[in-house]
């Protein structure tokens, strides 16, 4: 059984947005929100300098506090790609999760239920990339299954150095940035 | 277009039921003009992606033109032809019909040619859209066609290498970015300036370890990618290049094999850069002796696959079309023009023109550039059709077509382009959204999106050729029309019908595609057809020729000599900000267009205001936190709307840096009315190149305006 990560090289990321706004296209994101998004860290004084620029989402945490506190069942680990999704129907709109996931990578949609990125999982059915990956004209993102040892993922994984975010957490987050 | 039902179960999405199609067609959101395929669900737009088969994007767009969408649903376009009804620029406006609207042009373009000759009719245009605008405004007789993409934007580029080289950059820039080892960057902010290609092939030279060099007064994008980041002072960036050359010329670090057998003039050349030490610059440009030396050695050791990138948007400092050649030069010293890594030669398909009537002989010669006061100018100049509108001289401008460009936010100094409008018995402004410039129109018509359009193919110079067709995906939402349309029917109103021999678009389209041997069908399809791969390096065979006067690469210009200009490039240092100002810098963002994009709803989600860099020491100075408002003043006294200021290391205390086309002031965009700040508006001065007429804008001090809490 697949269980799918990212994995983003920082280095060609360039933070034009077009991950975010492909996104919303493709998912319908209502106004005001996003599914993902992009941060710049910026180091030292002019003139010596360097920045990260991220473009970061729901880490699909293999630990995912979102998960175990949702009184309902609406927040889950599917079986498909083993990735933490929201029904919508069984969501009572608590935000409970809102408040446990360690990344804000969630909100309220405006019909009332909580809401965040899926990886796409209606593309990545048909075969496809999510749309941030498929789109982005750096090609700095790389989507696939972190448990198959030959998938380009592991293997950037295994050749880079790379990071994810807020591992203190204990989140076991399945997005990695290289550096 | 192909159908198919969706097959998703994801709620928000696609339903089962849903029926999903797509149409292949070109982006318009810039004028890069990249493969796309538009995706309708349930016949409604949905989203755009890029096409596979196009060289261009290879499969993916930039955020504008994944943000395309946001242009069909705009609510706030032009949607049914307006005349006014009240005076210029106070954008009262009455809707009339087609026929009223073209017809009221017609009679007023046929009284200026009765009374002034048809030469009194000036096009402005933007993009591929303009074209058979063009084509109409040739037929009328009229020789004063322009677009701010020359004397605005990148014409000092091609001309200081046409100087050198003979040959110019062209559009796409020939520039080899994905083959070269190490990568210099002037001022060029990649990644945020997303000319797809250039972003795409920028990443890929990162991937394979290319040596990134950026000189730009602002932390930019592209400088955080870099091994060495110059945070030069601005408009000096000339003492750097001619720094630069003389290190590769005293260290004997240049491709002498190459210099020899196709350089002319070196000596003279060598001879005179020899001033320019490092120490000297060092002075100017505030980057030290030895981040000269090290990075000219490290671009003299990646040779010939060192590009040192020319640039787009060039008309900074009034010396542009200099600065530009002296880039040419140091290309020219490391052997990169014509050699995999620098610049190779595009090529392109042979697409036959439309086998129209011939043109009339305009009776007059342009008036933008009377006795070529700019010798070499070679398009012509927008800010010379408007100084002949205000001036009469040498002959009256009397009407004015505005296509797809917002000449009040393009052109420096925004009084002057008033004065010249006031001047005129006729403005006629096409575009698909309101703006500064439509607000000043006698008449303006509504076009509809390219998403809502054909337009003429994309017959395109890369590295492989190709030609591409740009097609409606879905129906305009009101009364707007496609370009062609409008043109044509002008046309037939002006009784020139004889140069419109086809009735619909597809005819004419069809009718090139077969002249070139394609098959419509496939071209509609697949948006696209590829031609052969040519040799495009000297390498590969490409003929080694320079058509410039010596047919060589003119280190030493005998042109620029004649017409008593410098032969080799000299420095000029650029004035100093008075006492508590900043030098106004201004750039792009990924998510905008120009000032064309504000209203689009997708690309607003994005970026829906400018923002003011300010060094964040300087910030701290003056009581400002990143969030706080301020107002710009600049020398002239013009006061800019409240501005949001980002407070950061990445940028030089002496300048301030904006992205442009933000801060408009047209009612008909009331959504972003003065939301952030405009560049334009404080560009009251400019420097003109005194070689070929561009305008220099990075020229501007401000001041800053604190605004007093509520």
């Amino acid at each position: 059984m697949a269980r799918f990560g990212m994995v983003i090289d920082t280095t060609k990321c360039v933070g034009c947005m077009d991950c975010v706004v492909a996104c919303k296209t493709e998912n319908d994101v209502p106004d005001g929100f996003c599914r993902d998004w992009i941060v710049e860290e910026v180091k030292g004084k002019q003139p010596n300098l360097s920045m990260e620029i991220r473009s970061e989402r729901c880490n699909m945490c293999d630990n995912p506090p979102c998960v175990y506190c949702c009184p309902t069942g609406a927040s889950h680990v599917e079986d498909f790609g083993q990735l933490v999704q929201i029904d919508a129907e069984k969501c009572i709109g608590c935000k409970a999760c809102l408040a446990a996931c360690t990344y804000g990578a969630r909100y309220t949609h405006p019909e009332g239920y909580a809401d965040k990125c899926t990886f796409c999982a209606h593309r990545l059915k048909e075969g496809k990339q999510p749309a941030c990956v498929s789109v982005c004209p750096t090609r700095c993102m790389h989507f696939g299954d972190l448990d198959d040892a030959h998938s380009e993922v592991s293997l950037l994984l295994k050749a880079r150095t790379h990071k994810s975010l807020l591992d203190e957490a204990g989140t076991r987050p399945r997005i990695f940035f290289l550096t | 277009m192909m159908a198919s039902r969706g097959v998703s179960t994801a709620a928000d999405t696609l339903r089962p039921s849903d029926v999903v199609s797509k149409v292949a067609t070109t982006c318009d959101m810039c004028f890069w003009k990249c493969g796309a395929i538009a995706y309708l669900r349930n016949d409604k737009l949905w989203k755009i992606e890029g096409n596979p088969l196009d060289p261009l994007s290879r499969g993916r767009l930039c955020p504008r033109g994944t943000g395309g969408v946001g242009a069909h649903y705009d609510q706030n376009r032009l949607r049914a032809p307006l005349m006014r009804s009240k005076k210029r620029g106070q954008e009262e406006w009455v809707e009339v019909s087609w026929d009223e609207a073209l017809g009221y042009v017609a009679e007023r373009m046929l009284k200026i040619k009765d009374e002034y000759g048809p030469e009194a009719m000036a096009l402005f245009s933007h993009g591929i859209g303009g074209s058979f605008f063009k084509h109409t405004m040739k037929a009328f007789g009229t020789p004063n066609l322009a677009a701010p993409s020359y004397a605005q934007c990148r014409g000092p580029r091609d001309v200081g290498f046409e100087l050198t080289f003979g040959e110019g950059v062209s559009t796409p820039e020939r520039t080899d970015i994905r083959n070269a080892r190490c990568l210099v960057l002037i001022g060029s902010h990649l990644g945020e300036n997303m000319h797809n290609t250039q972003v795409q092939e920028f990443a890929e030279a990162i991937e394979k370890g290319a040596t990134i060099i950026v000189v730009d007064p602002r932390f930019s994008v592209a400088a955080g990618k870099a091994k060495h980041y110059l945070a030069i002072k601005p408009g000096a960036d000339m003492a750097l290049l001619l720094a630069w050359m003389h290190v590769l010329v005293e260290e004997q670090l240049y491709d002498r094999d190459y210099v020899e057998r196709y350089g002319f003039g070196f000596a003279a050349f060598a001879a005179e850069i020899a001033q320019y030490t490092p120490e000297w610059a060092y002075a100017e440009t505030g980057i030290t002796p030895e981040q000269i030396r090290q990075t000219a050695r490290e671009m003299a050791q990646h040779k010939p696959a060192t590009l040192v990138h020319p640039g787009r948007h060039v008309t900074w400092y009034g010396d542009d079309a200099q600065r530009s050649r002296a880039i040419a030069l140091v290309n020219a010293l490391l052997g990169s023009w014509g050699r995999k890594g620098g610049f190779y030669f595009p090529a392109s398909m042979d697409v036959p023109p439309y086998p129209y009537p011939a043109y009339p002989q305009p009776a007059r010669a342009k008036a933008d550039n009377p006795e070529k006061k700019y010798p070499f100018a070679a398009s012509t100049l927008t800010t010379g059709l408007r100084q002949a509108t205000i001036s009469g001289k040498p002959y009256p401008i009397k009407g004015w077509m505005v296509y797809a460009t917002n000449l009040l936010q393009a052109l420096p100094n925004q009084a002057e382009t008033i004065r010249a409008i006031e001047a005129l018995d006729l403005m006629v402004v096409v575009d698909v959204v309101p703006s500064e410039i439509a607000g000043w129109a006698d008449v303006v018509l509504p076009e509809a999106v390219y998403l809502e359009r054909h337009d003429d193919l994309n017959v395109e110079w890369f590295r492989e050729p190709f030609t591409a067709l740009r097609q409606p995906v879905v129906a305009a939402p009101a009364e707007q029309k496609p370009g062609w349309w409008i043109a044509r029917e002008l046309a037939v109103k002006l009784e020139l019908e004889a140069y419109y021999p086809w009735q619909h678009i597809e005819e004419y389209l069809d009718t090139r595609l077969r002249a070139a041997g394609l098959q419509p069908a496939t071209v509609k399809e697949e948006g696209i057809a590829l031609g052969a791969r040519q040799p495009i390096y000297f390498e590969e065979g490409v003929p080694v020729e320079f058509p410039t006067p010596s047919g060589k690469i003119e280190f030493y210009s005998p042109q620029l000599a004649e017409k008593g200009f410098d032969p080799v490039p000299k420095y000029t240092a650029p004035d100093e900000p008075p006492a508590g100002h900043f030098r106004l810098l201004f750039g792009r963002s990924p998510v905008h267009t120009f000032s064309r994009t504000q209203t689009n709803p997708t690309l607003a989600a994005m970026a829906d205001e400018n923002e003011l860099w300010l060094n964040a020491d300087v910030a701290q100075r003056y009581g400002l936190k990143s969030g706080d408002y301020v107002r710009l003043k600049n020398t002239d006294g013009i006061i800019s709307a409240a501005v949001r200021v980002r407070a950061t290391e990445r940028i030089r205390g002496d300048c301030v840096y904006m992205v442009h086309g933000f801060g408009h002031t047209a009612r008909g965009i009331f959504p972003r009315y003065k939301k952030g700040a405009s560049d334009a508006q404080l560009t009251s001065r400019y420097k003109t190149d005194p070689l070929m007429g561009a305008t220099g804008m990075n020229v501007n001090f401000v001041s800053l305006e604190l605004i007093e809490e509520a």
